[in-house]
C-alpha cells in the first residue's frame, strides 16, 4: 500500500515510546556501527541496560550506561527533570549489578530558558547525586536558538564497576526462576499524564521516581553469588515491555499472576478512565528481578525490609515452554497474552 | 492486587472476583449441558471485546459457547470518505483538525490523519469536544474543525457544544453512527445464526431499553444490556443462555446499576434537537437505514461539510486483501485473515479494525494467540 510507505519514511513519536517501533529505530541507527564491543564485553548489540568494558588482567569490569532525558512538564508530582536524569542513569548501572561511581552530564538549553528554573533543576541533580553517592566528573553545555528544542534536554552517562563474574543480564533468566517486582506499577506515567494540561484529573498520585540503591545494597551478596539472574527497571513501555524483552532475549516464557501485581487504586482508576493499560505505563523507581527459586523467599524479605521495596511481591515465574511469550493469569482466572507495547499510549475515545 | 485506600468503586469486588466467576461459570456449564448444542452470541461493543479478551473470558467458557465480536468499534466503522474529508480540510493552512486519539491512525483511502500530521498539518488529539471549542477560542485566526465520530455515547457531548454557541471559527465533521439500526441489520441477517446479543451499556445509558425491545421481539432473539466488568459480561452470557433454554426473546438489563430503562432524557433531547437520523454508510458493512446522523439545518453554520463544501469523489473502505468487513460482522476471526500479524499489525494497520484498542483485530493481536486461545 502506498500509505504504508509514506508513514515509514518519517520518525514518529511512537518511535521513542519503548515499544516495537523503538526497537526498529535503534536497529536502524546501530546496524552499521563498525566496532560494537570492547574486550568481548557487553556491547551495543545486547541492547541491555548498559555496556561493560572488561579490564584485562583484572577481576573487575567497567560498566557504562547512557541516557537522554526530556520530560513534560519539567516539574511533575514527585520529581523533576534533574532527579530523573540522575536516577534513570544510576538505576541502569544498578540493574547491571554494578556499583555506581561517576556521572557525566550534558545539558542542552533553549535560548530564553530562565536561570531560576535551571537552578532548581541543577539543585535536584546535585541532591540526587549526593543521595546516590556518585561523583559528577565531566560535562558539557550548549545553548540552542529558541524553537530548536523544547526548553531543556539533559544527557547523562553513568560509570560503574563490578566483578567480572557477576552476570546480571537480560538473556540470563532460567526456567524455574521466580519474578519479583519491587513495588506498584504505573505511578510515574499515570501521575505525569494526570498532571498534563487538558486532562483535569485531580489526584494525590505521585511519580515513583527513586534510586534503587537501597535494593542494590541489601542484595549485594545475592548479586555476587549470582542468585539474581537478571534485573531491570521497567521504564518506558512499563512491565509489559520489560518482561517481553526478557522473554525474547532469554528464549523463555514468563507467567505472571494479575492478582499479585501491585497497582495503586488511583493508577487503576485513571488508566481505566483513559483506556490505558497499566502494564504499559512507565515506572521510574521500580525493579523486576529474576531470581533463583531456592533464594527467592529470602531475597523478597530483604527487599521488603527497604522503604522503596516494602510492597514487593513475587509476581510470577519463568518457564521453558512457549518461549518468547509473556502470559497472564487474570483476576477472574482466565489466561491471556501480555504483548510488547507498540508505541506511545494514547487515551481512548469513549 | 490493588493498593491504597482512595477511589473505591462499590461492588467492584464481586464484579472482579474469581469466586463469583467460578459460580457463574458453573451455572453456565450446567445450562449448556442441558441445551446440548453449540450457541453463538454476539456483542456489538469494542469495550466488551476488550473486557472479554483482557480477562481471558473465552478461556473460561465451555467450548460450546462462542462469543463473536460485532461492529462495535466507532473508529472502525467510520467510512474512509469521512476521514478523507478531514484530511482534505487538514491540508488547508488556516485549519486545525481536532479529534479523538485513535481516529488519527486509521488508514483512509490514501493516508491517515497521523501521516498528514507528520507532514506538518496541525492535527490535535482532544479528550472531548469541549477541548476543541477551547482551541477555537484560543485561535480565532484559524478554522478549528472537530472530526466527530462515535455512537450515541459521544453524540450528546458534541450536540451540547453546538447548542451552547461556540465561536464562529468552530465547526464539526459529523460522522456519528447509531447502534440500534446496526443491531436490527445484524438480527435480520439470519445466515449469521446468532442466538443472542450482548448490547452495549454505554450507549444504553443514553438511549435506554426501548430502542432494543422491538427488535428482540420482532426477530425472536434474546438481548441483554451488559456492563463492562468481567463478571458483568459472564452474567450477561448466563442471562442469554437462560433465555435460550426457556425460549424467551426479551431485552434484559444486566447493567441496571447504570442504565435506566428510559435512558438519559436530557441527552436524548440534545441529540434530537441538533441532529437528524439519516441512512448512512458504515465502513465494511454498507449503508444502514437510519444508521447515522447529520447536523440539522438550524445549526448548519457549524457543519464543516457545508461550510467548506468538501466533497470526496471516490474512496476505498476496505483495501485489497483486508477482511475487516468480515471480521466486523463476526463471519471471520481476525487470525483467519491472511494479513493478520503479517502485513497488518497495529504499527502498520491495513484495515480499520487493527487501529483502535476497541478494534477486534487490534485486541486479538494484543491478547490472543492465533488459534483462539
Amino acid at each position: 500500500m502506498s500509505g504504508k510507505k509514506e508513514s515509514s519514511n518519517v520518525i514518529r513519536l511512537a518511535h521513542g515510546a519503548g515499544g516495537v517501533l523503538q526497537e526498529d529505530l535503534i536497529k536502524f541507527i546501530t546496524k552499521n556501527i563498525p566496532f560494537k564491543k570492547v574486550n568481548n564485553g557487553i556491547g551495543v548489540e545486547e541492547l541491555d541496560d548498559g555496556a561493560t568494558i572488561p579490564l584485562i588482567n583484572y577481576e573487575k569490569e567497567i560498566v557504562i550506561t547512557a541516557d537522554g532525558h526530556t520530560i513534560y512538564p519539567l516539574f511533575f508530582p514527585g520529581g523533576d527533570l534533574g532527579i530523573l536524569s540522575v536516577c534513570g542513569t544510576v538505576n541502569d548501572l544498578l540493574m547491571m549489578g554494578a556499583e555506581p561511581i561517576a556521572l557525566t552530564s550534558i545539558i542542552i538549553i533553549e535560548e530564553g530558558f530562565e536561570f531560576d528554573i535551571l537552578e532548581k533543576i541543577v539543585d535536584s541533580i546535585n541532591k540526587s547525586a549526593e543521595e546516590a553517592n556518585i561523583a559528577i566528573i565531566a560535562g558539557d553545555t550548549k545553548v540552542m536558538p529558541r524553537g530548536s528544542l523544547n526548553e531543556i534536554i539533559i544527557a547523562t552517562t553513568g560509570i560503574g564497576i563490578k566483578d567480572k563474574n557477576i552476570q546480571v543480564l537480560d538473556n540470563n533468566l532460567k526456567p524455574g526462576d521466580d519474578i519479583i517486582l519491587t513495588g506498584s506499577i504505573g505511578d510515574h506515567g499515570t501521575a505525569l499524564m494526570a498532571s498534563r494540561e487538558g486532562l483535569n484529573i485531580s489526584t494525590d498520585l505521585e511519580s515513583d521516581i527513586s534510586l534503587l540503591l537501597d535494593i542494590y545494597n541489601i542484595l549485594e551478596l545475592d548479586i555476587k553469588n549470582n542468585y539474581i539472574h537478571a534485573m531491570k527497571d521497567p521504564t518506558r513501555g512499563g512491565i509489559a515491555a520489560a518482561l517481553n524483552d526478557w522473554a525474547n532475549k532469554a528464549n523463555i516464557s514468563i507467567w505472571i499472576n494479575e492478582e499479585k501485581i501491585p497497582i495503586k487504586k488511583q493508577v487503576n482508576a485513571i488508566c481505566d478512565m483513559l483506556g490505558l493499560d497499566p502494564y504499559n505505563i512507565a515506572c521510574e523507581g521500580r525493579a523486576l528481578l529474576s531470581v533463583d527459586p531456592k533464594h527467592s523467599g529470602n531475597i523478597l524479605n530483604k527487599i521488603k525490609s527497604t522503604q522503596i521495596g516494602k510492597d514487593a511481591e513475587i509476581i510470577g515465574e519463568v518457564k521453558a515452554e512457549n518461549p518468547k511469550r509473556v502470559f497472564l493469569k487474570t483476576i477472574v482466572g482466565g489466561t491471556r497474552f501480555v504483548d510488547m507495547p507498540l508505541g506511545e499510549p494514547i487515551p481512548r475515545i469513549c | 492486587m490493588l493498593t491504597g485506600d482512595n477511589m473505591d468503586i462499590p461492588g467492584i469486588n464481586i464484579l472482579r472476583s474469581e469466586q463469583f466467576t467460578n459460580k457463574v461459570i458453573e451455572t453456565i456449564n450446567k445450562i449448556v449441558k442441558e441445551l446440548g448444542k453449540k450457541i453463538k452470541f454476539m456483542h456489538v461493543c469494542g469495550t466488551h471485546e476488550h473486557t472479554i479478551s483482557k480477562y481471558g473470558l473465552r478461556t473460561l467458557l465451555p467450548k460450546e459457547v462462542e462469543v463473536l465480536s460485532g461492529p462495535g468499534c466507532p473508529v472502525c466503522i467510520c467510512p474512509a470518505a469521512d476521514i478523507d474529508k478531514a484530511i482534505e480540510l487538514g491540508k488547508r493552512d488556516d485549519t486545525i483538525i481536532t479529534t479523538f486519539g485513535d481516529m488519527i491512525r486509521v488508514p483512509a483511502t490514501n493516508i491517515s490523519l497521523a501521516e498528514l500530521k507528520a507532514k506538518g498539518a496541525d492535527i490535535r488529539i482532544v479528550y472531548g469536544p469541549n477541548d476543541a471549542v477551547k482551541i477555537a477560542k484560543e485561535n480565532s485566526d484559524k478554522e478549528v474543525i472537530f472530526f466527530a465520530i462515535g455512537f450515541e455515547t459521544t453524540v450528546p457531548l458534541i450536540g451540547y457544544e453546538i447548542q451552547s454557541g461556540p465561536p464562529s471559527n468552530f465547526s464539526v465533521i459529523c460522522a456519528h453512527k447509531l447502534i440500534p439500526a446496526a443491531l436490527e441489520l445484524l438480527m435480520s441477517q439470519s445466515q449469521l445464526r446468532i442466538d443472542g446479543f450482548i448490547s452495549p451499556g454505554h450507549v444504553s445509558t443514553i438511549i435506554g431499553l426501548k430502542p432494543y425491545e422491538i427488535f428482540s421481539q420482532a426477530y425472536r432473539i434474546p438481548n441483554v444490556i451488559s456492563g463492562f466488568e468481567p463478571n458483568d459480561v459472564l452474567l450477561s452470557i448466563l442471562m442469554l443462555l437462560k433465555q435460550v433454554r426457556d425460549k424467551k426473546y426479551e431485552t434484559f438489563n444486566e447493567y441496571s446499576r447504570v442504565v435506566k430503562p428510559e435512558g438519559n432524557k436530557i441527552a436524548q433531547k440534545i441529540m434530537e434537537e441538533v441532529f437528524e437520523p439519516v441512512s448512512s454508510p458504515w465502513r465494511g458493512i454498507g449503508r444502514v437505514n437510519e444508521g447515522g446522523l447529520v447536523i440539522r439545518e438550524k445549526y448548519k453554520e457549524f457543519d464543516a461539510e457545508k461550510k467548506f463544501n468538501v466533497k470526496i469523489e471516490k474512496s476505498q473502505d476496505i483495501p485489497p486483501g483486508c477482511s475487516c468487513h468480515l471480521v466486523m460482522v463476526g463471519k471471520l476471526y481476525p487470525y483467519e485473515c491472511k494479513l493478520f500479524r503479517k502485513e497488518c499489525t497495529p504499527i502498520h494497520p491495513v484495515g480499520p479494525c487493527m487501529v483502535s484498542m476497541e478494534g477486534t483485530c487490534s485486541i486479538y493481536f494484543k491478547y490472543h494467540s492465533d488459534d483462539n486461545n
